[in-house]
């Protein structure tokens, strides 16, 4: 069984029709990278998959939970799908070592030191062992966004969402965080990445997905589209962002 | 006319005994006026249309009237519109909750919507229910925010405190006003008062200070 499949689904904002008619499936184990031109959906793509987004046709199945089935069951998608946003969005109020502890403990229930035991073994998973007990304002965007991917894994997702992890990050510290989730994707993780890091999609993805006004205009292996993309606003698409 | 200290230290006593009143109005108020603020900021700011309504009639109806006519309205109307009697002391303090909780209502709002959205969706995200993002992410951040409005809020509430010489209640300017009446000393006794609120408002200004120091506002 999938564990993603979208069926059919639509998601409007007002008049606005940003995802039409989507059919889409991923399998555990796939690193899916979606591009496309800004407005496209892939933001809303990513949130449907988690509901923070609702859907308003079709339906959206995630690890065998329809995201219409409200409440705590969309809290059970949530928790095996972990999110890592482009602000980062870490809790200032804690320090890298409360912000990965607060799922763990708060979300699955742990006790405070297990939890904090595991927001150990996690800082230091994405090489941030020396830096447990600073803030997000005293760290780099670099290491935000690590701590942020950290506390996503700490609550042991079965899924990770990614939306544009690196676009807000000066070039020299990004590929810090592309090796992170490189080597997240070498452990087997399935990951959903929105991004225009192209040599990132060609090296860790599994399979690429075009985005254009609300559809999936392309789906297929990375090399092969990349390579000789016979797309005409693919290739547009491409020669824009390399 | 010479400044003539003893006039100071023979009221000191009764002056004191004002500023205790004062102050204890002003603390079982604004104790009550945060309660009352904090609900009805987040009727406000969270509330379906009903609730915020509620919310925002009772604001609006507080910051659109003087609070010396709120208290007369809770010592002398009351009680002939709805058989409701209460000993001024009482008066004063629900006064103090009542418009003080209206302010204050406006600064939890205010702070608590000032939050970025992120941290929400982040809380969200990671498979919370919405009043554990707002206890333990939303909450703490807002609070911080709070801090210096909320500061402001109680020193015009403990000022305020001096109006209710209206209703008798003998706090601090009653007592004040009493003594001049019947010394005529009027440069001692406002100046004595004067240094007393002083005090007060000084006092407060400096844990509020402290309290600003120890945590950040993010
Ligand atoms: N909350 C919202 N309310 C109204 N319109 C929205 C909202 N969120 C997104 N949109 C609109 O939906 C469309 C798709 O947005 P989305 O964020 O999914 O695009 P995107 O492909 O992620 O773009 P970008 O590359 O700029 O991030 C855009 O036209 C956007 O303006
Ligand atoms: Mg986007």
């Amino acid at each position: 069984m999938s564990i993603v499949e979208f069926k059919k689904v639509t998601k409007r904002f007002g008049a606005l029709l940003v995802l039409d008619q989507i059919d889409l499936s991923i399998e555990a184990g796939e690193v899916v990278v979606v591009i496309g031109p800004s407005g496209s959906g892939k933001s809303t793509l990513l949130r449907c998959i988690n509901a923070l987004e609702l859907i308003d046709g079709g339906n959206l199945i995630v690890d065998g939970i329809s995201v219409r089935a409200g409440g705590s069951k969309v809290r059970l998608i949530r928790q095996e799908a972990g999110m890592v946003f482009q602000q980062f969005n870490l809790f200032p109020q804690m320090t890298a070592l409360q912000n990965v502890a607060f799922g763990p403990q708060r979300v699955r229930g742990l006790s405070r030191r297990e939890a904090r035991r595991q927001a150990r073994e996690m800082l230091a998973k994405v090489g941030l062992a020396d830096r447990v007990d600073h803030y997000p304002g005293e760290l780099s965007g670099g290491q935000q966004q690590r701590v942020a991917i950290a506390r996503a894994l700490a609550v042991k997702p079965k899924l990770m969402l990614f939306d544009e992890p690196t676009s807000a990050l000066d070039p020299e510290l990004r590929h810090e965080v592309l090796r992170v989730m490189q080597a997240l994707a070498e452990e087997g993780m399935t990951m959903i990445v929105v991004t225009h890091e192209i040599a990132f999609a060609r090296k860790v993805g599994t399979r690429l997905v075009f985005m254009e006004d609300g559809k999936i205009a392309v789906d297929g292996s990375p090399s092969d589209l990349l390579d000789s993309p016979d797309n005409v606003r693919l290739q547009e698409f491409l020669q824009h962002v390399a | 006319m010479e400044f003539e200290w003893t006039v100071v230290v023979d009221a000191l006593p009764a002056l004191l005994k004002g500023a205790r009143l004062t102050i204890l109005i002003a603390l079982a108020g604004l104790t009550g006026g945060l309660v009352v603020g904090f609900v009805s900021g987040l009727m406000r700011a969270y509330g379906n249309a009903a609730v915020n309504g509620l919310a925002f009639t009772y604001i609006e109806l507080i910051r659109g009237t003087p609070i010396v006519v709120q208290v007369m309205f809770i010592y002398f109307a009351l009680p002939t519109l709805a058989d409701i009697r209460v000993d001024p002391l009482t008066a004063a303090i629900i006064a103090i909750v009542v418009n003080a909780g209206a302010y204050i209502a406006e600064i939890v709002r205010g702070a608590f919507l000032s939050v970025h959205k992120g941290l929400r969706e982040a809380g969200l995200a990671l498979g919370l229910p919405v009043w554990k993002v707002l206890v333990y992410i939303i909450g703490p951040v807002a609070f911080r925010r709070m801090i210096p409005p909320l500061g402001n809020q109680f020193i015009v509430s403990l000022k305020d405190t001096s109006l209710f010489i209206v209703i008798g209640v003998g706090e601090l300017t009653r007592q004040g006003q009493e003594i001049m009446a019947a010394n005529f000393r009027a440069v001692e006794i406002w100046s004595a008062v004067a240094i007393l609120y002083l005090v007060m408002t000084g006092t407060l200004t400096l844990i509020l200070r402290v309290t600003e120091k120890r945590m950040r506002i993010l």
